[in-house]
């Protein structure tokens, strides 16, 4: 009899193992750049094409880099609760265009000139904005997606947290929901400005 | 020519072309012009993951960021940079996720040691049981004088029928 108490235990730890398991989200891959320096960059600013930003504008601050594109689906999801941040609290949330064109998969690329490239690239993500609401202190435009590999960005909306030393706190993958943005970043938020 | 000759062409024919359209299909616009460094991007790329989809490597996946990374990875083979930057490189920004093959360390130490610590169990229940089996074996009385005779009796009685 006590062997099957045995067998019955085995199984129920196996059970749990696996109920674990299947919880777990394989998309979210913890980021080693957590803890590190923001990477940095000079990227083109959306609204004023001529002017140029990079982490290093921020120094001193606490502020948030949220990747979007306009094809991409959950950002639109997120998009609210975003626009809703921007109106409630005050802390600066720049936006980083991710491959606006060439991520959309409905170009040819090979076909499309630079310069054709960005003119509907900031065409299209000033329409989006003017959609949708501009939450961003401002936005700037990785058109190829090189910014984007350096923070290792793999699945647009992500979204990072950056402390006044430039040091990235936090990463979130995929779209910020009320109960995130509640129970995650604005405590971090609030931690990092005191 | 005969027959297992054209058999054996046709085999090596069919197995080189369709490597050959693999080796296209993940190299995009190619960079033929330079076959030891594709074939080292060609190395490097399957031992990376693709983060979109995950049980990719680099060099299968044609998603999106596969084909940047790729891209990147041929960058820095141009600019000279050793297997060990490049690998280091990806590192840096994915996580040891992107390897197939995560290096041994505290928190892999399960992945790794896992299959080694299920074998061992395996076999520590294993030998317990065998030698339970052998114990029993062993006590087992041999038939005495009577149960023989019984026996004996009875195995007669089937074989005159």
């Amino acid at each position: 009899m006590n062997r099957y108490y045995w067998i019955l235990g085995a199984f129920a730890a196996l059970v749990a193992l696996l109920a674990v398991g299947l919880g777990l989200n394989p998309r979210d891959v913890p980021s080693p750049l957590v803890g590190k320096p923001a990477p940095a960059f000079n990227l083109t600013v959306l609204a004023t094409p001529d002017k140029t930003f990079g982490p290093k504008d921020m120094a001193g601050k606490v502020w948030l880099l949220n990747v979007w594109s306009s094809w991409c689906v959950s950002c639109r999801a997120e998009h609210p609760v975003l626009v809703e941040f921007g109106k409630k609290v005050s802390v600066p949330l720049i936006g980083l265009n991710y491959k606006e064109v060439r991520g959309d998969g409905g170009f040819d690329m090979s076909k499309m000139a630079a310069e054709d490239e960005k003119k509907l690239a900031f065409e299209r993500a000033n329409a989006w904005l003017s959609q949708h609401g501009d939450p961003y202190k401002l936005t700037v435009m990785d058109l190829d997606g090189r910014v984007g590999i350096d923070y290792g960005v793999y699945g647009v909306p992500e979204t990072y947290v950056i402390d006044k030393a430039g040091v990235i706190r936090m990463k979130h993958t995929g779209p910020i929901t009320p109960d995130v943005l509640g129970q995650k970043i604005l405590p971090l938020l609030a931690e990092l400005n005191k | 020519m005969n027959i297992r000759a054209l058999i054996a062409v046709f085999i090596f024919a069919t197995f080189f072309g369709s490597t050959a359209t693999n080796a296209s299909s993940t190299t995009e616009a190619a960079l033929a012009a330079d076959p030891v460094a594709e074939k080292r991007l060609q190395h490097l790329s399957e031992e990376l993951r693709c983060l979109v989809c995950q049980n990719q490597t680099i060099a299968d996946s044609n998603a999106e960021l596969a084909q940047d990374l790729r891209r990147e990875i041929r960058g820095m083979i141009k600019d000279g940079r050793s297997d060990k930057e490049i690998i280091d490189f990806m590192v840096v920004r994915y996580g040891d996720f992107v390897l197939y093959r995560p290096p041994v360390k505290g928190i892999t130490l399960l992945l790794w040691g896992g299959p080694v610590a299920l074998m061992l169990l395996g076999l520590v229940v294993l030998i317990r049981y065998l030698r339970r089996r052998a114990t029993r074996i062993a006590d087992d009385q041999p038939l005495s004088a009577d149960e023989t005779s019984r026996a004996d009796a009875l195995l007669k009685e089937n074989t005159q029928k």
